[in-house]
């Protein structure tokens, strides 16, 4: 953006340029290499969350197994975290406390810098309908990385929900005596414990689809890690 | 005829060795698929975590019990002494309550009701064991309030008994400690917090549903505390302290959480 850092390019701009447009204005596209796709509190909250959501969903499993809500599905044992319901507890009530961190971080950051509204909207169900028929035909390019197509706003920011709703209604159930307004918002406290299942359902069909998303364009993941 | 025909399949080496290094040249440019494969490879570690390997391990183990209590304390400050438990009218009650030990149900203890004394001991005045129709006279309230389980289930019971911040007052317990400890019947143990048990909705009960309290459910008396969860309300209490040093619980100490507050 600023010419002090168009000033200090890094050793990567130097390198030959394999793209005509690099070729015909290398000025403008330098600037926009330093900095980075992904700033560096989006890649730490990223990942840290990332992390403690593993953590949450695969404790969370086995907590649901010691008294499952629909007594026909439970979580094969092999796949949960916690060794017991005792030790489950133990590493849900730690990591949550990395999700509730990493998310008040992610979303004071993006609405502080504006990064939201600037990266997730605007966003139209046409747009969205129209993005989806182009990915499912392969016709939906991935060359900049820089902008999300209206499928990737709309996964994103669902996630995003999709998480707020989970500690909300973890929140409702840990302590539906002390919040009542939320256990309330919730349904009370066996519903809220319906709602955090289905939250959660949703982020693990998200983390599948994203990882998928991951292999197939796998440059998505160097910006993650290194910002570019 | 005399051009000779060139092979279908003969590839100029000049054109394939340019190819190999085309191939290694973008498989060098693409670290992007490396760090991807070694991030798959992390995922797979991670899915270890499954395995009781690092529940086992023993600093794992005390950080999560140094992350317990921290949440202990984070709780005692988000417990408001006078928010109320929701109550439920009577037509809401779980029926049947359901029965929950770390026994089955033909092992719950019998006691003797005739030769049953409650005794009081630690940072308390009166110091004298209660017999059951001591007990039975003082001031009688009830609750229906929901009984919630640390495994997820809850059930809507009816307990009456004596509100135990007022028994507290009546044996010169000091309320400034910090704990009070319960052993039980059925060699249970339990101890909680002292803002919890000056709570109006704490009570000593003797009656489920207008009976007696049955042995299922804890005769001679249970303390139930709709604050907390199921396991910290103690069933068959025999005996009772006021201390400040800490006292555990049965579950608590094989990890459960010690506040266990709802």
């Amino acid at each position: 953006m600023t010419t002090s850092i168009e000033g200090a390019a890094p050793p990567e701009s130097t390198a030959p340029h394999t793209t005509p447009e690099e070729h015909h204005a290398p000025q403008a596209l330098r600037s926009r290499d330093t900095k980075p796709i992904n700033p560096l509190w989006v890649r730490i909250t990223h990942w840290l969350n990332a992390f403690a959501v593993v953590i949450m969903v695969l404790s969370g499993w086995r907590i649901y197994d010691a008294s499952p809500i629909f007594p026909s599905w439970t979580f094969p044992p092999q796949f949960t975290l916690g060794g017991w319901l005792g030790g489950a507890l133990q590493w849900h009530f730690a990591a949550m406390w990395l999700v509730f961190g990493c998310g008040l971080v992610y979303l004071t950051m993006n609405l502080f810098t504006g990064r939201f509204f600037r990266k997730f909207f605007p966003l139209s169900p046409k747009a969205v309908i129209g993005d989806l028929v182009k990915a499912l035909t392969g016709k939906l390019g991935h060359e900049d990385l820089r902008h999300f197509n209206a499928v990737q706003k709309l996964a994103y920011l669902s996630v995003v929900v999709a998480l707020i709703v989970v500690v909300l209604s973890g929140l409702a159930i840990w302590k539906s005596v002390q919040l009542p307004l939320l256990r309330d918002l919730m349904g009370g406290y066996d519903t809220a414990r319906v709602v955090h299942f289905c939250a959660m359902t949703f982020i693990v069909l998200f983390f599948f689809v994203h990882i998928a998303m991951v292999a197939l364009v796998p440059r998505s993941l160097l910006t993650m890690l290194r910002g570019r | 005829m005399t051009t000779p025909k060139r092979k279908p399949l003969l590839i100029d080496p000049a054109l394939d060795r340019r190819l190999i290094l085309k191939d290694a040249q973008r498989e060098l440019q693409a670290p992007a698929r490396r760090l991807f494969a070694k991030r798959a490879i992390t995922l797979g570690g991670l899915s270890m975590l499954t395995g009781c390997s690092i529940t086992d391990d023993k600093s794992v183990n005390s950080f999560l019990t140094a992350v317990s209590r921290m949440n202990d304390r984070v709780q005692g400050l988000l417990f408001d002494p006078n928010r109320l438990a929701p109550t439920y009218p009577e037509s809401m009650l779980t029926k049947p309550f359901p029965f929950n030990a770390f026994y089955d149900i033909d092992s719950a203890p019998e006691v003797d009701g005739a030769s049953y004394k409650l005794e009081i001991s630690g940072l308390v005045q009166d110091k004298h064991a209660w017999t059951l129709p001591e007990l039975y006279a003082l001031p009688q309230a009830s609750q229906i309030t929901r009984h919630i389980c640390v495994e997820g289930w809850s059930a809507i019971g009816h307990w009456g008994g004596t509100p135990f911040a007022g028994f507290l007052k009546r044996i010169g317990a000091d309320t400034t400690a910090k704990y009070i400890g319960f052993k039980c019947a059925d060699n249970y143990y339990e101890s909680i917090d002292m803002a919890t048990a000056l709570h109006p909705q704490t009570l000593l009960t003797f009656t489920y549903d207008g009976q007696t309290l049955p042995p299922k459910y804890g005769y001679p008396m249970k303390l139930r505390m709709p604050t907390k969860l199921g396991y910290k309300n103690p069933k068959h209490i025999v005996s009772m302290f006021v201390t400040n040093t800490y006292p555990g619980g049965y579950w608590v100490d094989q990890g459960y959480n010690w506040f266990g507050g709802s």
